[in-house]
């Protein structure tokens, strides 16, 4: 047989391909999305819940127990903020450990784009962020803060924590398909990453280390959104980190974990169908 | 590795000797590798990070080569387990090939299975725009076709019914109907055409046939001969990975069915014997086709029922007989030699006699099982030998009308 003319799958990212990449992890994202909402009579209300249940106990315990919330500005409005950046965070990479497991039938009988569903997974996460920023803004309002020019940062801090997300994601579920215990051990990372990040306290508490901790993303973030949103009087990212050009530091880690997550994810995806 | 996907442009053309063939597989080889214990954690793996997995190679497809031009109708059958679908999947780009290269030329649309990512717990109008996305219809196509969809599904009536209040035909429906919307050039199929009731069955080949019309290049794996002969241009058999068989679908049919049947040696446990073997014994009995014993007939080809004989005495008007009879053990052939005027009727005592009975063979599949009787001519009652379902044979066809004796008929019309 001579050289086959041989082409076509959709693997070059030309217009087309790329079209459906979009649309499919839409398409999944709004459906899953859909699913959780319609599903019954108090969908919205339920995804709320979440956050402020936590946030409630949170609130009771650190502001009116442990009382360290009473050095901070706008404690609650901080605190609930927080709270739901995290949960977006943790619910985007969370439900992604085993989203390739579960579409397994998708994954062995269609082909497509692997990483769409990850990514799905983290697009419904944002659209739940967007209905629980909703609920933040009007708690802001009645604690008294009102929009202004700075909280025209949110979305770059928002693209920040779903670039991050994003990366883990990709990475998790291609090592979950080897490694089981991806799962619980995320869970307890997961964790760990809730109490070491400046949630339920600011970062000045981490007395002599400081600095150093404001270089990890999850602290440069949540510290410059209390900066932007809460409390102008707080010290920024940059001032926390010693000076602007060290939040370089931050977007860098930001950026390997993305682009590890995608390597990971593109050198697992051509035998992922065989190894579910 | 060296699976090689170049980037090409399907060339509609209306010469399709000179177009580029719409699929090339050449020379794939995949092989699944089966671990014996593998590190399912990471725990495992941590605590014993040289402990190096043992595997079982699976060979699922070998040294598989063959080109499907534009527009044809191209069949693929064998067991289970002969790499049909593994074969699909490769092309389809879901697995990988171990080695050798796969492409194929134009827009591809693979049904592996039907309503993936159904969800039962949406509507069907739901479920169909998402089916169709995941097949590769932007949402504005989708929406466009919409309305045929349903119609050729018959499902108005239940467009906002959740899919879990679906029946499963109607799921079934729903799902192929969405599946042929989509835009394809060449398209993969795996036996869907089992779905539904008769009259939807019905539709689903006029499907298929308008798709063939279109000129639509079609793989398609079954198990069902009739459809392979009806719709496919060529076909092919795999076995353990390998082409067995490639061309005219009506032998690849075939060849199937002898694959099936042929090797296996039907015996009849306690076969009844008669006559006191005096003068005469019949040794063995077989079935053969095309000058090679055989233990299958094709139905419509001509065969033979050959029967050793043991003369020990002269016998003067001996007279041989045999009878057939289905599963059911309804006679459907008898002949003897008592009618057959050129046949000699004086056994020699001590030699050894070869008979055969040629037939065409028009029986129906199934089970056939054969009694020779060698008999004293003139005096019915004086059996030599009879040897009850001596030898037995299976008749496969691609077709099966359903009568016990399909012979070979013809119509014909004219206005009166």
């Amino acid at each position: 047989m001579s050289a086959p003319a041989v082409p076509a799958l959709p693997w070059l990212p030309d217009r087309e391909a790329a079209g459906r990449f979009v649309r499919l992890t839409y398409t999944l994202a709004v459906t899953e999305w859909k699913l959780r909402f319609f599903n019954s009579a108090l969908g919205y209300l339920w995804t709320l819940a979440r956050p402020l249940m936590f946030f409630a106990v949170l609130y009771v315990v650190f502001s009116q127990i442990a009382k360290v919330g009473d050095t901070v500005k706008h404690y609650p409005a901080y605190l609930l903020t927080a709270i739901v950046l995290f949960t977006f965070f943790a619910e985007a990479t969370g439900n992604s450990v085993q989203s390739l497991v579960d579409r397994e039938a998708l994954l062995r009988k269609i082909r497509f784009p692997r990483s769409v569903v990850p990514l799905s997974v983290c697009l419904t996460a944002l659209f739940n962020l967007g209905m629980n920023l909703i609920a933040v803004t009007v708690f802001l309002f009645i604690n008294g803060l009102y929009p202004n020019p700075r909280w025209l940062e949110l979305p770059a801090f928002v693209l920040a924590l779903a670039l991050l997300a994003c990366g883990v994601s990709l990475l998790l579920s291609s090592l979950f398909v080897r490694f089981r215990d991806i799962a619980p051990i995320w869970e307890v990372v997961s964790q760990m990453i809730f109490y070491g990040s400046p949630i339920f306290y600011t970062v000045s508490q981490y007395g002599s280390f400081a600095r150093e901790m404001s270089l990890t993303p999850f602290v440069a973030i949540l510290t410059q959104m209390r900066h932007a949103l809460i409390d102008p009087t707080a010290p920024s990212a940059a001032d926390a980190a010693g000076g602007m050009v060290y939040l370089l530091i931050p977007c860098a880690i930001i950026g390997a974990v993305f682009l590890l997550g995608v390597w990971a994810f593109r050198r697992a995806s051509p035998m992922l169908a065989e190894n579910l | 590795m060296s699976a090689t996907y170049q980037p090409g442009v399907a060339a509609p053309s209306a010469d399709a000797a000179s177009s580029p063939p719409a699929v090339v597989v050449d020379r794939l080889d995949k092989t699944f590798k089966l671990p014996h214990n593998q590190p399912h954690t990471l725990k495992e793996r941590v605590l014993h990070p040289f402990s190096s997995t043992t595997y079982e190679a699976l060979e699922a497809l070998r040294d598989v080569s063959f080109t499907v031009p534009q527009g044809e109708f191209f069949g693929i059958v064998g067991r289970n387990g002969s790499g049909k679908s593994t074969l699909l999947k490769c092309l389809a780009g879901i697995y990988e090939p171990t080695s050798g290269a796969v492409g194929v030329n134009g827009r591809l649309a693979t049904f592996i299975e039907l309503g993936v990512g159904f969800n039962p717990e949406l509507t069907a109008r739901d479920n169909v725009l998402i089916n169709a996305t995941m097949l590769g219809l932007t949402r504005k196509q989708a929406a466009a076709r919409f309305e045929d969809i349903i119609a050729f599904a018959e499902l108005e009536q239940f467009l906002d019914l959740k899919l879990k209040n679906y029946s499963s035909g109607m799921n079934v429906r729903l799902a192929f109907s969405t599946a042929v919307q989509v835009d394809a050039d060449v398209l993969l199929v795996d036996e869907v055409l089992a779905v539904g009731d008769a009259s939807f069955q019905q539709k689903c080949h006029d499907v298929f046939q308008r798709l063939k019309d279109e000129g639509k290049t079609i793989l398609f794996v079954t198990h069902d001969m009739g459809s392979v002969e009806r719709f496919c241009d060529r076909a092919m058999l795999l076995e353990k990975g390998e082409i067995v068989e490639l061309g005219d679908p009506i032998p690849v049919g075939r060849a199937y069915n002898e694959m099936n049947f042929g090797r296996r040696t039907v015996t009849r446990p306690g076969e009844a014997r008669y006559g006191d073997q005096h003068d005469a014994e019949i040794g063995s009995l077989w079935f053969e086709q095309g000058g090679q014993r055989v233990d299958a007939l094709a139905f419509g080809e001509p065969a033979a029922i050959c029967s050793e004989l043991w003369v020990h005495e002269t016998m003067e008007e001996a007279v041989f007989s045999v009878g057939l009879r289905n599963e059911a053990h309804l006679p459907v052939l008898r002949a003897t030699t008592e009618w057959q005027d050129d046949f000699p009727n004086r056994l020699e005592g001590g030699s050894h006699y070869l008979v055969r009975l040629e037939f065409d063979c028009w029986f129906a599949p199934g089970r056939y099982d054969a009694t020779p009787a060698l008999a004293h001519g003139g005096r019915a009652e004086d059996i030599v030998d009879m040897r009850e379902g001596l030898g037995a044979v299976l008749v496969h066809a691609v077709r099966h009308s359903g009568a016990i004796v399909d012979q070979p008929v013809r119509f014909e019309i004219e206005s009166a």
